[in-house]
């Protein structure tokens, strides 16, 4: 159900928060959550503080977990994954989600599985207020069978057969940019994904910054989130490290290939969350 | 790039190179593609530097018209929306450029494809809620198997990846044979081509079963019959391949080097 983006606390501004206290105000435990990125501009330091914040019982949405939700799985943090791609770009599996599907550790695994046209349709129909959104897709496809917010419909005007996803509606976006203001208005480009979908679909939003600017100069295809649709804005500078931010920082390739090896076998992976995760309480 | 099979041995080049070279060859100059990370998307920016170079390459990150000078890692690297001609949304790719079938080719990879093409990347063995492999999944994959014009699929070929069939339908290719697309509704025509390391498998008019028409230099009909999951037809008379040109070989070299 659309219960109206951004309804925190009785404001309608943006406030500009530290990341700790940005996470420690929008995510609870048992939320669902939807941190995205399409590659570019990933959120990882705030998947990090949430981590360190020991959140549990969450239900992430991203369309491709990427390596983010790979270490928030092999956490501890999630009981359910709604999602359209859970590899390594380019490298490989996601270990820790396999672990989690395959053998249920850390702990047991629930997924929702779409395509990526059908993720991204449910939160254009979240956004739009709508409950459901339709598409040319799925048709036979085995992910009908599994996947209980696919479902057929026909069109009231042709009678062509079409396939309805329903609408996604999470408690939290996170998203990193490039750029807010002092009021909190966000500006991104590049590659901008789904992330404007997914900050207006969801009840409140925490947007990571890698600069915070006196006013936004503006860009030739660049998204901009009026601060009204935002709740937190952080200044979190790299903060989409090993993703990366166009006009700041680039992707870095060699994390996502070393990450095979750290994410495979689960001390490994322990003992990187313990040194890169955990001991950056801190900062 | 990772997993090279093969050995340079007599011949000067690897087979994962000769199969990528032939599917970069299926790539017309001006034609517009849909390109899958990975093998895909070596063979899709091979065929751009080689013969192709109004080719326009389309990614599901919302890049299109990409020109990379060196191999992406990912479907959204920086290199692809620096030199692309338009960069977009995600639900704009997939609602506006793919669903109404704007695009000519897709350009697929699979875990495992079956006789009459169907794709799977979701699991293999066990069952759905607890599979022996959790694959990554569907990505972008359903809807340009439905929806490009046409689909051509490259993919190692072993017992393992061309199965009798599939574990579980990702992407659809012609179902269970001749019939199945048109009562789906899927509006692009399906897969053309399977392009391996031992040749191209084409579907066979009247049934839709892959059928290998072509086989690469030095490789017998044996070892065909030994790395196919079904008992695969040879075609009579197959078409010969040319093994990969020194411009290809320097081109597709020269991507890898930089990556």
């Amino acid at each position: 159900m659309y219960r109206g983006a951004n309804a925190h606390d009785g404001s309608h501004m943006a406030e500009i928060v530290s990341l700790a206290e940005a996470i420690s105000r929008a995510v609870r435990d048992g939320d669902t959550v939807a941190m995205e990125g399409f590659t570019h501009l990933i959120p990882f330091a705030a998947g990090h503080e949430v981590i360190r914040q020991g959140r549990r019982d969450l239900t992430l949405i991203r369309m491709t977990p990427d390596l983010i939700y790979d270490q928030l799985i092999g956490a501890g943090c999630v009981r359910k994954l709604i999602f359209s791609w859970g590899g390594n770009p380019g490298v490989g599996s996601l270990h820790r989600f396999r672990d989690a599907v395959e053998h249920g550790w850390p702990r047991p695994l629930e997924i929702e599985e779409h395509s990526h046209a059908g993720m991204a349709n449910r939160y254009v129909a979240g956004a739009s207020g709508l409950p459901f959104a339709v598409l040319r897709g799925y048709a036979g496809t085995g992910l009908v069978e599994e996947t209980d917010t696919i479902k057929p419909v026909t069109c009231p005007f042709t009678g062509e057969a079409l396939m309805a996803v329903r609408a996604l509606n999470p408690d939290v976006a996170i998203v990193h940019a490039q750029q807010a203001d002092r009021h909190g208005n966000v500006q991104m480009w590049g590659i901008t994904g789904v992330q404007k979908e997914a900050v207006l679909s969801s009840e409140r939003a925490v947007v990571t910054v890698e600069e915070i600017v006196d006013s936004l100069a503006p860009r030739p295809g660049a998204i901009v989130l009026p601060a009204w649709t935002v709740s937190y804005v952080a200044h979190v500078p790299n903060g989409a490290h090993p993703s990366y931010a166009a006009g700041y920082t680039d992707r870095d390739n060699d994390y996502y290939v070393a990450w095979d090896a750290i994410a495979r076998d689960r001390d490994t992976f322990g003992a990187w969350l313990a040194e890169h995760v955990l001991a950056g309480a801190a900062a | 790039m990772t997993g090279m099979t093969g050995m340079t041995g007599m011949t000067g080049y690897t087979a994962d190179e000769m199969m990528t070279v032939a599917a970069a060859r299926a790539l017309k100059d001006g034609m517009t593609c849909f390109v899958g990370i990975g093998l895909p998307s070596a063979a899709a920016n091979l065929a751009r530097a080689a013969h192709a170079p109004n080719l326009v390459l389309i990614y599901e990150s919302g890049t299109i018209g990409a020109k990379p000078d060196r191999l992406p890692l990912s479907i959204g690297d920086g290199i692809l929306a620096d030199t692309a001609d338009a960069v977009i949304s995600v639900p704009e790719i997939f609602n506006y450029w793919l669903q109404p079938g704007r695009i000519d080719v897709g350009f697929l990879g699979a875990a495992q494809i079956d006789r009459y093409g169907n794709i799977n990347t979701t699991v293999i063995g066990g069952d759905y809620a607890s599979p022996k492999v959790r694959l990554p999944g569907a990505g972008g994959a359903p809807e340009i198997a439905a929806s490009c014009r046409e689909v051509i699929v490259i993919v190692r070929q072993s017992r393992r990846t061309l199965v009798e069939k599939v574990d579980f339908v990702t992407s659809v290719g012609y179902g269970d044979g001749p019939g199945t697309r048109e009562r789906l509704g899927l509006r692009g025509s399906g897969p053309k081509q399977i392009i391996t390391d031992l040749g191209v498998l084409t579907p066979d008019p009247e049934t839709c079963e892959f059928t290998m028409t072509a086989i690469f230099p030095g490789v017998t009909g044996e070892t065909v019959r030994d790395r196919t999951g079904w008992e695969v037809r040879i075609a009579a008379e197959p078409e010969t391949v040319d093994p990969p040109s020194a411009a290809e070989l320097q081109a597709l070299r020269g991507f890898q080097a930089t990556r």
